[in-house]
């Protein structure tokens, strides 16, 4: 089971938990059961062709995926994924 | 009995032992390995009257308490000179005893180098209550005396006298940071006092440009708060940020994030950027390329948000909340990210992203890269110039737009000399 950190942004539609194990063997494989599991988030990260918005990064540890195999990146159990969207607060 | 040695037979069995060169040679070996490490060992008031250009200073009483700091490597030459080559004798010998095999000294010290015709450098000195004020930079060694005249002679611009610029603004001012530019246009409200530490119940109403200049002249009057108490905007961007050694955004709008990047970019212009948002925070440096420097730059905003959200989808911290202290932790990354910039020391936030989360205690180090696509930075650049940042991410930069907005601004942007 790989660990996704949910960015405090997405986390009202994960119960509020800021860290899940999910089983894949791709990021896409993961997002898509993170979507299975709760609801509506997959909405909140892909645009209407299936692809990740542009205002969201998805890494897979530090790497960015557009920088690797996209959402065909594969993943190992033991690697972590980090969901990033722009925030725009500063004051 | 135990044997003793005067002082005229020490001196002459270190000079048998210390390999010494004339300032003629060292000059020569300077400009043939300008890596070479020159160390000065007099006192701090004998290198403030003049010291050989390139070397670095350390007083012999801290020699070996700092010399790693400045060559770790027991292999590596290194030349030390004093006033008539006499200390820098005994200081080889110190410094043979930590494992130094190649310490030189140079025969005559300074006032032979002076003697023989070659250049010197008298640095520009720290007034008494500065070198008293600065007291803590002054012993690190990768600040010194040098860092902090970089410090008072640097400018540095904050967008946004809030949670993430009101931290900053005071470390930096603390610091020392010679010119601080404060951009906003709003007036202190009671609910910025939970987390906007630059601004007090006394200034409750004021414009927050007003209160951020009372308190940095209190904290520090030796640095110049120049406030802009205007919203910043494509038609005043480059004109407010023009001349500005380093930028930190501390806006809390998309329009303007982008306006700061786009216009950061095309001044050439370091933003160490940021954003929080209830518990979490980011914060990054966009390095734009400075051939001059043989900086190669790092990606720029563009590179890693291409797209704004749209309107609505990612909520405000207005309406969402910010822990008070999350902006306390992530402005103060800022300011250390800055002088990092200006002292040119350590290793900057250049295409790392550093999240932190205040629940679960963590930070975290993301790769980011520059895209050659980007419209900004990348190989075919389509964005030249400012461009209308309310159309591009949908949204209008100022919330709620007031009197004070709508109002005639001031020509001059209101400044509190030194």
């Amino acid at each position: 089971m790989s660990t996704v950190f949910i960015p405090t942004t997405l986390r009202r539609l994960t119960g509020n938990q800021s860290r899940l194990s999910i089983e894949g063997a791709t990021v896409g494989e993961i997002l898509a059961a993170l979507d299975r599991s709760y609801p509506g988030f997959g909405e909140r990260l892909f645009d209407s062709n299936g692809q990740v918005k542009r205002f969201i990064n998805i890494f897979v540890n530090e790497e960015e995926i557009r920088t690797l195999q996209g959402l065909a990146t594969p993943v190992r159990p033991d690697d972590t994924i980090s969901i990033v969207p722009a925030m725009a607060g500063g004051v | 009995m135990r044997s003793y040695l005067s002082r005229d037979q020490l001196l002459a069995r270190l000079r048998a032992e210390v390999p010494e060169l004339s300032p003629r040679e060292v000059h020569e070996r300077m400009q043939r390995d300008p890596s070479l490490t020159v160390i000065d060992i007099r006192e701090e008031e004998e290198w403030l009257q003049g010291h050989v250009p390139g070397a670095r200073h350390i007083s012999r009483s801290f020699l070996e308490l700092q010399i790693e700091f400045i060559q770790p490597d027991r292999q590596a030459p290194i030349v030390l000179y004093c006033a008539g080559g006499t200390r820098s004798l005994l200081a080889a010998h110190n410094l043979h005893e930590l494992g130094y095999e190649n310490v030189i000294s140079m025969r005559t010290g300074f006032s032979g180098w002076v003697n023989a015709g070659l250049p010197f450098k008298v640095p520009r000195a720290l007034r008494p209550d500065q070198r008293e004020r600065y007291a803590r930079h002054l012993i690190l060694p990768e600040l010194g005396e040098e860092g902090q005249l970089r410090l008072l002679d640097a400018r540095v611009l904050i967008v946004g006298a809030g949670g993430l610029g009101s931290p900053a603004a005071l470390y930096l001012a603390a610091a020392g940071v010679g010119v601080i530019g404060i951009v906003d246009y709003d007036n202190v409200d009671r609910t910025n006092l939970q987390r906007q530490i630059l601004h007090g119940e006394s200034t409750v109403g004021v414009p927050k440009v007003e209160s951020a200049i009372q308190r940095l002249k209190d904290l520090n009057p030796d640095v110049e708060v120049i406030g802009y108490r205007q919203p910043l905007t494509a038609a005043n961007a480059f004109d407010i940020l023009r001349g500005y050694d380093v930028v930190l955004n501390g806006s809390d709008n998309f329009p303007t994030r982008y306006l700061v990047n786009d216009a950061c970019h095309l001044l050439g212009i370091p933003l160490v950027d940021a954003s929080i948002f209830m518990f979490e925070g980011q914060v990054t440096v966009y390095q734009p390329a400075d051939p001059a420097r043989a900086i190669e730059g790092g990606p720029c905003y563009r590179c890693l948000y291409p797209d704004p959200p749209p309107p609505g989808e990612v909520p405000s911290c207005a309406e969402a909340g910010v822990l008070g202290v999350l902006p306390g932790i992530i402005g103060s990354i800022q300011a250390v990210e800055a002088i990092k910039l200006i002292t040119r020391i350590g290793r900057p936030l250049v295409g790392r992203l550093l999240m932190y989360d205040a629940l679960e205690q963590s930070f975290r180090t993301l790769h980011v890269r520059r895209d050659p696509a980007c419209p900004l930075c990348g190989e075919h650049p389509t964005i030249t110039e400012l461009i209308d940042y309310e159309q591009f991410c949908g949204v209008a930069a100022l919330p709620t737009p007031t009197a004070a907005i709508s109002m005639p601004l001031p020509v001059a942007p209101q400044t509190v000399a030194r």
